[in-house]
């Protein structure tokens, strides 16, 4: 194993311990996650591996069944191209390598069985500074050595079907309804708790400028530059919960957007919060990157959420079927 | 005994949660409305609820809309947020607030000064006291703790005398060593794991606040009242165990 950039594993989250501080933390596209699991035979919020911008590379010691979903990070098998969502043989003694990301900037690597990693409170997801999950709750390091568990029958069926094959499949999942990779993208928002708080004029420039990722971005947190936003009157606002996607500005009148790994509770005033729905989409762009904002109503924030949901079910679905009709 | 309902205010934080607003400020009786709609939560989950977060004033509670949904597909169209909201809403109006909930007293040792406590005599020149007296009048309050935050275990604790608050640090500090006890203006709080921070640090415990191998994962809960028992380089070296001081 080589890092890279950065690689860790994570899964959906860890849930039910935030009131003690303990952030939910897993995948930053989590729709990406899902998929790549679904692809070998998994349970959709098994525990995978999180690969960012470059230069990761495993080497397999025995025939494994994975996925690659997520951004493109250009992923080669022995040096010759391999495709991206669809379930994939590797053969023992290969070399899985991403080079640089040219759509995205995060790709997931699923292993059929999952990787064998203990759950730490409930989840296989790397909590960095906690020291907690994932491979011995950091990120990984050059010549980490992990194992898989024993695939399920689904996977083992899969697994079997595809040793036998000489090409790749002629098939991959259409992701557009779950993610997309753009350099410019508007990003919906509902409301904020503060909205009201913030100036008029700020809030038409927030709505109709472009915002750009700064450098000094991470799963914690993306910050932005761009048109300042500022509030009608300064106010203390005392700390609450805050979650994946809320948009605080700090005094300097720049926007944040909370990622996966950001913590429970904040205090400084949200203007909006990204929709669930288009949380995979930010989370594949990187610095640089512009975003446009758009508003939109709470109903239609969880209206698009349900529909995606139910996209997803109808892939987990087809994927069935196709592996009942021996792909 | 008072209606819950007439103290809180319901709002969105995002598609998947929302915001029980419960009066304003940071006092014990809205402390107290805070923990039992927590309690009434937890003992009463809808379909859909995925967990409750307290704070000064209000409870952020987490559901999954998609579930929401297709529970209540028989009953009508309404949002997933407006039927998370009638949920608690009507779990409220059910409800009087507690009189009285039980306080946990846990006496945390602390080696204050030094090596330790590097701020320590700031935070005394800063006021005008000697370093024992900030020791003293540090150590003498109990403090509640009102919620956890910005790290596992970290307490947001209210109580402290107003005699010893001091401003945070211009620059922080990249690594504050676990344990270690500040104060940032009128708040005192205990970092649990070792992070960046602006918090001036008298002192370090022991104790470990953070315990991810037990349930609850945290040496402190929302509610509990906390004091700081001053101890020597010594027996902070002895590695005590805060059980010892219970």
């Amino acid at each position: 194993m080589q890092p890279g950039m950065l690689a860790t594993i994570q899964d959906l989250g860890r849930f039910g311990l935030q009131k003690f501080g303990v952030i939910v933390g897993g995948a930053m596209d989590s729709n990406s996650l899902r998929i790549a699991n679904l692809l070998v035979g998994n349970s959709e919020g098994e525990g995978a591996l999180e690969v960012t911008l470059f230069g990761t590379s495993l080497l397999f010691e025995s025939d494994e069944l994975i996925a690659i979903t997520g951004g493109n990070l250009q992923p080669t098998v022995d040096g010759k191209e391999v495709p991206m969502w669809q379930p994939l043989f590797i053969r023992k003694g290969s070399v899985l390598k991403f080079k640089a990301a040219i759509s995205g900037s995060r790709a997931y690597v699923s292993f059929s069985g999952g990787i064998q990693v203990p759950e730490v409170m409930g989840s296989k997801s790397t909590y960095i500074r906690a020291g907690i999950g994932g491979f011995q709750g950091r990120k990984l390091q050059k010549n980490d050595v992990f194992e898989c568990n024993t695939r399920t029958e689904s996977g083992e069926d899969l697994f079997n079907q595809l040793q036998k094959k000489t090409s790749y499949l002629s098939w991959s999942v259409h992701y557009t309804p779950f993610v997309t990779f753009k350099k410019t993208q508007t990003i919906r928002i509902i409301r904020g708790s503060e909205y009201e708080r913030f100036d008029e004029e700020c809030l038409k420039k927030f709505f109709s400028t472009p915002y750009t990722i700064s450098t000094h971005s991470d799963r914690m947190g993306y910050r932005f530059e761009g048109e300042d936003v500022q509030l009608k009157e300064p106010f203390e606002l005392l700390s609450e919960g805050v979650t994946f996607g809320t948009i605080q500005v700090p005094s300097n009148g720049q926007p944040i957007i909370l990622m996966a790994d950001c913590q429970t509770t904040g205090g400084y005033p949200k203007i909006g919060q990204v929709i669930s729905a288009d949380l995979p989409s930010l989370a594949q762009m990187q610095a640089n990157d512009q975003v446009f904002f758009k508003e939109v109503t709470l109903e239609e924030a969880q209206w698009a959420l349900i529909h995606q949901e139910k996209e997803m079910t109808n892939l987990a679905f087809g994927l069935s079927i196709k592996r009942l009709h021996q792909l | 005994m008072r209606n819950l309902l007439e103290t809180i205010q319901i709002r969105p934080l995002s598609d998947s949660a929302l915001v029980v607003q419960v009066g304003e400020g940071i006092n014990e009786v809205t402390h107290t409305k805070v923990k039992t709609i927590l309690n009434l939560l937890e003992k009463n989950p809808f379909n859909g609820f995925i967990e409750a977060v307290p704070a000064y004033n209000s409870v952020t509670v987490y559901y999954n809309p998609i579930n929401v949904y297709f529970s209540n597909l028989e009953k009508g169209v309404q949002s997933p947020y407006e039927n998370a909201k009638t949920k608690i809403l009507s779990l409220m109006n059910q409800s009087n607030i507690a009189d009285t909930t039980y306080n946990r007293l846990v006496k945390i040792p602390v080696a204050y000064g030094g090596e330790m406590g590097p701020d320590l005599e700031f935070v005394a020149s800063y006021n005008g006291l000697t370093p024992s007296e900030v020791i003293k009048i540090h150590s003498s309050a109990q403090y509640l703790v009102y919620m956890l935050g910005f790290a596992p275990g970290f307490p947001f604790m209210g109580g402290m005398d107003k005699q010893i608050a001091t401003p945070r640090k211009e620059s922080p500090r990249l690594a504050i060593a676990p344990g270690s006890v500040g104060i940032a203006g009128s708040q005192t709080g205990i970092y649990p794991l070792e992070t960046p921070g602006g918090w001036q640090i008298i002192g370090r415990t022991p104790s470990r606040l953070f315990l991810p191998e037990q349930s609850p994962p945290t040496l402190l809960q929302p509610g509990d009242r906390i004091q700081f028992v001053p101890i020597s380089l010594e027996d902070y070296a002895k590695d005590l165990e805060v059980k010892s001081w219970e």
